[in-house]
């Protein structure tokens, strides 16, 4: 626990958000707090710059090239779920959304920190502990440790901590891109790229220069998204991170066979976790439960697992298969 | 589009971290007091303005104990600074009752037991006059969802609940 | 008999707690208030061998630093007793930062007082600590070649073994045997305020604000370690944001608040952080039990083997009691309970709600539904058969009701036309399935005398005073019942104080023993004035009343009039003011009626749940939940069905989310936050009824009065475990049930 002496700057521009940040080494962006001020109070990151973006005029929702949406990095998940284009064209989206965390963090919470937020491994989060993504090098506890809830999909000998982000399985699955602005100008990022698996450098989350800021998540237009769906299990009922999550978004031809199909999982992988493999072993295939079983298997065929994370295999292979059923029906 | 090193921040833009006069509007009052950076709306309220209705379960966004509303929206106090609250508009439960009447949420809690410890109560009922103003509180299913992100750990949970029902059926019959 | 008790009147403290206004232990302002702060050891066992501080001094704001080097030694550490019996009362036999040794993860290691939170969050982390780590050892899994067969239970209050017949030759014997094993994770109280001391002194004199459960507890402990004098201190506590258990015993960061304050010249308020909630106000131990029971065709239980093997500190032996119930909610001639203990790097555990029976009696009552099962009884009629109209030592019960509980319940519930096979009922995904289980909670008379003061000022306003205190179960408004009535004045101009150990003496209100011990002690003494007043008035000349009997005059409303003629009397206040008397008080004791009554002493109860299985991934969500109690006398139903509904749903919690375990290599507990130790949101409460079974109870004080604080949680979770069986045909070995526990087929054992 700590509250370290922070330095405070509200930027009232992009440029000066941008220029605040990467002018001082330990400094960060401010959005909604809900993940920045939590580690920073655990001591888990240490910047002694703040920079709050709240007030840049980033919370805007406009429609992109014929049916594709441009959200504002500080638009609220709260407000980008109820949106009505949003409700409409990605439904699935929504759902993710509206299953996470609780009404209060998600009208807090912003859309570019929702990209950036931090991995839930308690190692990572007790601030002592030898953790890789922590502190490089210093090993990685939660491999021999409580691992129930980590990750099976894309890890490493350094690093199987779960990505526990919900409206990013979405993003993912829609193929979105990440527009941001750093020192160096304006860029931007295919989702799928903007999530680095842990490899040997667990640290690096995402390919933000120090400074660059995430101004919009653009979501291209996809038809078959205007049916994609959500499902989140978790122990409780509400208020939790997922155990697994499924994104779908399906269309069957008229001949049973799977004409389009986008999948990705939450709580499974080290990542937003896009099924290509899943997809690809569907895609012109019947749409029958022995394939969807077929598919999943295929999707799990590299899953590393802890005899504690184990049922997690099992888990997320009978979702794919239920979930994929019930959109059949 | 590179960006001009001479938009950094003037060193008047940079506040803390010494303790420096902050602007806070709560419950419709202006408060000038001092502040460092790193202090939370939360213990600004509970040790700098005394109003220590609003509580701390975790500090760490995972209980709701410390609901408050930022320009009307429900928002955890916890994990809000002081300093990004300025220019906002800040209610706790201390403004929730007028003129020593209580608003009828807090009077259906105390008809309906919808507490016991009451440590948690000043959140639930920041949460649940907020989630009748937000629409989405038509089914029980809608209540008990969007009302998750306050724990009470007293397990009130099914007077809450009917404390709820009867305000919003007040409301609609009226 | 009585105009208020009984009546569901709303909480008096209602307005203070939806208002905000009420101040807890956190929130007392005080002039110069510092703000301290602990660290704990980063490692379970092993030594500190230094500890840096220049950086943390240096930080700013910091008025000191306290660790082994500097803190006071104590001058005489108790030994761990319930705080219910009355003397001090620590969590633990040990006090931290005497020497350099570290016993348990989180233990305090140093404590830094500054003048803001953040500004001691920062120098704290800023200390430089090193240890000389040793291995830990924490776990069953660690310790088990280590157990070692325990003599006495919970400060030796107990014995650890109770032994009757001949449990060996009866199970030889048995028609019909049942046999499991379980494994039941640790669980964390987690009420919603953490602990918090604010501490002042004033010279010699210390005053406490302190989150507990019972201020003469924590008086009794901190006078003990600092080697002062009762009288010098003070401990006062007026609301507290629950407890469960984790504030019934004094833990040390109590004393650790008075230390401080001294060494900084300062009040100093210390509260542990959520993280900190877990390692520093114990928890329910993890813990294994197995159970063989013995039965004859018939269903009449013949033998009941009932084993504990826990993890417990290097400290004491304590372990919750898991046979204080299986000893005698059946009646079976041969028995034998015992505990086992390792003792390993962790804190003492605690009471945790429903101690001990809660899974005491999920082992028993999951163990008589498979018995039911292998008879092909129901489960209810083999209760109701098996329940015995006497206890243990043959003792008849100071009062019953079981076998109404369950009727009642099966009638509430829908039981009639139950179909047992199962795995038959499916809707969707979701396999369907309920279940029973009898709940019982033992009503513990190891308190001392308790008092209580009554008092009425010349206008008839009234005070009630007693020293243990509200923390959420409704002490405050009850008590104002009992005064009422026993005064016979309306509740309005009654004010219940309590709070402050400067007050007549009750106990801490654990084990759900506060409303008997309370209401026994406030009631005798507002029936004393009562009584007092009458007197005046029959000898006063003055009085209409003068000359009558006092048997023939009674109370309502602040008035005494004749029984025989009603016209004829007159008011308190009017006696008061006549004889220039500014007040009048008395005193009211009880004295409990020991541990040696010769009644059997459980409070009874019966649950049913209906759950929902996820037939492939093994989620469990509750749908409806049904508990009849026979708490005795109700004093108020509105706040009795909130205490009960509480306890269900803690169970609740226990069946399906709720459980910690240390991490082997380091010894610290893998969870440590609301996000991952998972209790019950608003969205998994089911449809819930409660309903009560009067009973009479002359043995339990005046009032009759059963506690309703635990029993709820007792046999919920078997009800849920029961239902989950019917639903799957898979008997669950393990709580919480999570998902691959259910998937997996149950789990060991
Ligand atoms: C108790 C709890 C439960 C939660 N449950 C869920 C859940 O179920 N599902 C889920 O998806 N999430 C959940 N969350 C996480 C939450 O959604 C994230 O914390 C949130 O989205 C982060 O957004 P923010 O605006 O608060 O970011 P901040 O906390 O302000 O910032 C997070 C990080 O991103 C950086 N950053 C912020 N904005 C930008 C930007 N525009 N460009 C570049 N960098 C930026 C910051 O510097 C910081 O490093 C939960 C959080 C909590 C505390
Ligand atoms: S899983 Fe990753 S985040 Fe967790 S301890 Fe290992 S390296 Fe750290
Ligand atoms: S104190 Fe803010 S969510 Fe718990
Ligand atoms: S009333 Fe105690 S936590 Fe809700």
């Amino acid at each position: 626990m700590t509250m370290r002496p922070i330095t405070f700057f509200r930027a009232g521009s992009i440029d000066e958000a941008v220029a605040a940040v990467s002018s001082h080494p330990d400094s960060a962006f401010l959005a909604g707090g809900t993940t920045e001020i939590d580690l920073l109070r655990l001591n888990v990151v240490q910047p002694t710059l703040l920079v709050d973006v709240n007030d840049l005029p980033l919370t805007y929702l406009e429609d992109v090239d014929d049916g594709g949406v441009r959200i504002g990095a500080m638009a609220r998940m709260s407000d980008v779920a109820r949106a009505p284009r949003i409700v409409e064209r990605y439904p699935g989206m929504s759902q993710a959304l509206l299953l996470g965390a609780s009404e209060q963090l998600r009208n807090m919470a912003s859309m570019g920190g929702n990209m950036c937020q931090r991995t839930r491994c308690s190692y990572f989060r007790d601030g002592q502990s030898p953790c890789n993504k922590r502190e490089p090098g210093s090993g990685c506890s939660a491999l021999t440790g409580i691992n129930r809830g980590h990750a099976v999909l894309g890890t490493s000998e350094q690093c199987i901590a779960t990505h526990p982000s919900d409206v990013a399985v979405a993003l993912v699955a829609l193929d979105a891109m990440i527009r941001t602005i750093g020192p160096d100008g304006t860029n931007a990022i295919p989702i799928e790229r903007f999530f680095l698996r842990p490899a040997d450098t667990p640290s690096i989350e995402h390919p933000l220069a120090h400074g660059e800021l995430i101004v919009a998540i653009d979501v291209p237009a996809l038809p078959v998204a205007r049916t994609s769906r959500y499902v989140k299990h978790r122990d409780r009922a509400s208020y939790e991170f997922a155990l697994v999550s499924v994104f779908s978004a399906m269309r069957v031809d008229d001949a049973g066979n799977v004409a389009e199909l986008r999948l990705a999982l939450g709580g499974v992988g080290t990542v937003p976790w896009r099924a290509h493999r899943a997809e690809e072993a569907l895609i012109g295939r019947p749409a029958t439960p022995e394939n969807f079983a077929a598919a999943a298997d295929a999707e799990f065929a590299d899953a590393r697992t802890t005899p504690m994370n184990e049922f997690m295999v099992t888990f997320a292979k009978r979702a794919i298969v239920r979930e994929l059923s019930e959109v059949t029906s | 589009m590179a960006i001009n090193q001479s938009t950094a921040p003037a060193e008047t833009g940079l506040r803390g971290p010494r303790g420096e006069p902050v602007t806070l509007d709560v419950n419709g009052a202006t408060y000038a007091i001092e502040l460092e950076p790193r202090v939370s709306l939360l213990d600004a309220l509970r040790d700098h303005l005394d109003m220590t209705g609003t509580k701390k379960g975790c500090d760490q966004g995972t209980c709701g104990a410390c609901t408050v509303w930022m320009d009307g929206r429900r928002v955890l106090s916890c994990l809000t600074l002081a300093y990004s609250c300025e220019g906002h508009q800040i209610a706790t439960i201390e403004g929730i009752a007028q003129d020593g009447e209580l608003h009828p949420m807090q009077q259906a809690f105390i008809d309906h037991d919808a507490f016991q410890c009451g440590y948690c109560t000043p959140g639930q009922i920041m949460s649940a006059i907020a989630l009748l103003r937000e629409g989405n509180a038509t089914t029980d299913a809608d209540i008990a969802e969007h009302m998750s992100g306050n724990i009470c750990r007293c397990q009130a949970y099914p007077n809450i609940h009917a404390a709820i029902r009867e305000v919003r059926d007040a409301d609609d019959g009226g | 008999m009585s105009p208020v008790v009984g009546k569901p009147v709303n909480r008096v403290d209602g307005p203070d707690k939806v208002t905000g206004t009420g101040r807890y232990c956190g929130e007392i302002v005080l002039p110069g208030l510092a703000y301290g702060l602990i660290v704990g050891a980063a490692v379970a066992n092993g030594r500190v061998v230094s500890i840096d501080e220049t950086a943390a001094r240096a930080a700013g704001g910091v008025f000191g630093i306290m660790t082994h080097r500097n803190t006071p030694k104590v001058a005489n550490q108790p030994r761990l007793i319930p705080s219910l019996a009355g003397q001090p009362a620590p969590g633990e036999s040990f006090f931290p930062m005497q020497d350099d040794v570290v016993h348990y993860w989180g233990q305090p290691v140093a404590l830094v007082v500054a003048d803001s939170e953040e500004a001691a969050a920062h120098a704290a982390a800023l200390l430089d600590i090193t240890y000389e780590p040793g291995v830990p050892v924490a776990t069953i899994a660690d310790g088990r070649a280590s157990a070692t067969q325990a003599k006495t239970l919970f400060g030796g209050l107990m014995p650890a073994t109770d032994e009757r017949g001949d449990v060996e030759g009866a199970l030889a014997a048995a028609e019909v045997t049942v046999d499991a094993t379980y494994h039941f994770a640790a669980n964390h109280h987690n009420p919603l305020e953490t602990s918090v001391t604010t501490a002042q002194w004033d010279g010699d004199r210390v005053t406490l604000w302190d989150s507990t459960m019972g201020v003469r507890a924590s008086q009794l402990t901190v006078a003990s370690l600092l080697g002062i004098p009762l009288s010098d201190v003070r401990v006062i506590t007026h609301f507290v944001g629950g407890g469960f258990g984790s504030k019934a015993m004094v833990w040390p960061h109590v004393t650790l608040a008075a230390m401080a304050a001294r060494h900084v010249g300062r009040p100093v308020r210390l509260a542990l952080t959520r993280p900190q909630s877990f390692t520093s106000n114990g928890h329910r131990e993890e813990q294994e039990q197995r159970i063989t029971l013995g039965a004859g065709r018939d269903g009449r239980l013949t033998a009941i083997r009932h084993r504990k093997l826990s993890v417990t500190s290097p400290f004491d032996d304590w372990a919750e009691p898991a046979t204080g119930v299986s000893t005698q909610i059946y009646g079976c001639d041969n028995y034998l309970g015992d505990h086992q203990l390792i003792h390993g790097n962790t804190m003492t555990p605690t009471f945790t709600r429903a101690p001990g029976e809660s899974l005491g009696s999920f082992t028993l009552e999951t163990a008589m539904d498979r018995l039911a099962y292998e008879l092909g009884m129901d489960p209810i009629e083999l209760r109701i058969m098996n329940h015995p109209p006497v206890d243990n030592h043959g003792n008849p019960w100071s009062s019953d009701g079981m076998a109404d509980c369950l009727r009642r319940g099966a009638d509430l519930f829908g039981w009639a036309g139950r179909d047992p096979t199962p795995g038959t009922r499916q809707e969707g995904n979701d396999l369907i399935g309920t279940g029973v289980a009898g709940a019982g909670y033992p009503v513990a008379f190891m308190m001392p005398v308790q008092h209580a003061r009554a008092r009425i000022f010349h206008d008839g306003s009234v005070v009630i005073q007693t020293s243990a205190q509200e923390f959420g179960i409704g002490v405050t408004t009850s008590m104002s019942q009992v005064g009422a009535d026993g005064l016979g004045v309306d509740m309005d101009v009654l004010r219940f104080e309590a709070g402050d150990t400067d007050l007549p003496n009750t106990t801490s209100a654990v084990g759900s023993m506060g409303a008997t011990m309370q209401s026994s002690a406030v009631h005798n003494a507002a029936t004393t004035l009562r009584n007092d007043l009458i007197a005046h008035a029959v000898n006063d000349g003055k009085s209409p009343l003068h000359g009558l009997s006092p048997s023939s005059v009674k109370v309502a409303d602040g008035r005494m009039t004749s029984t025989l003629d009603p016209s004829i009397g007159e008011s308190y206040a009017d006696l008061l003011q006549r004889n220039r008397l500014l007040d009048m008080e008395a005193l009211g004791s009880w004295t409990p009626p020991g541990m040696d009554t010769p009644h059997g002493l459980l409070t009874f109860g019966a649950q049913f749940a209906e759950v929902a299985v996820d037939k492939d991934l093994g989620l469990v969500r509750v749908r409806r939940m049904t508990g009849v109690f026979a708490p005795g006398r109700v004093l108020n139903p509105k706040l009795a069905r909130s205490q009960l509904l509480g306890g269900m749903l803690w169970g609740l919690g226990q069946a399906l989310l709720e459980g910690n375990q240390i991490d082997r290599q380091s010894g610290r507990w893998a969870l440590n936050n609301l996000g991952e130790y998972l209790v019950p949101v608003h969205a998994d409460i089911p449809d819930i009824q409660v309903d009560f079974v009067e009973v009479e109870d002359d043995v339990v004080g005046p009032l009759g009065v059963k506690g309703v604080g635990e029993v709820g949680q007792v046999g919920a979770a078997a009800a849920i475990a029961n239902a989950v069986f019917h639903a799957t045909g898979r008997r669950m070995n393990e709580l919480p049930m999570t998902a691959e526990v259910v998937m997996n087929g149950g789990g060991p054992g």
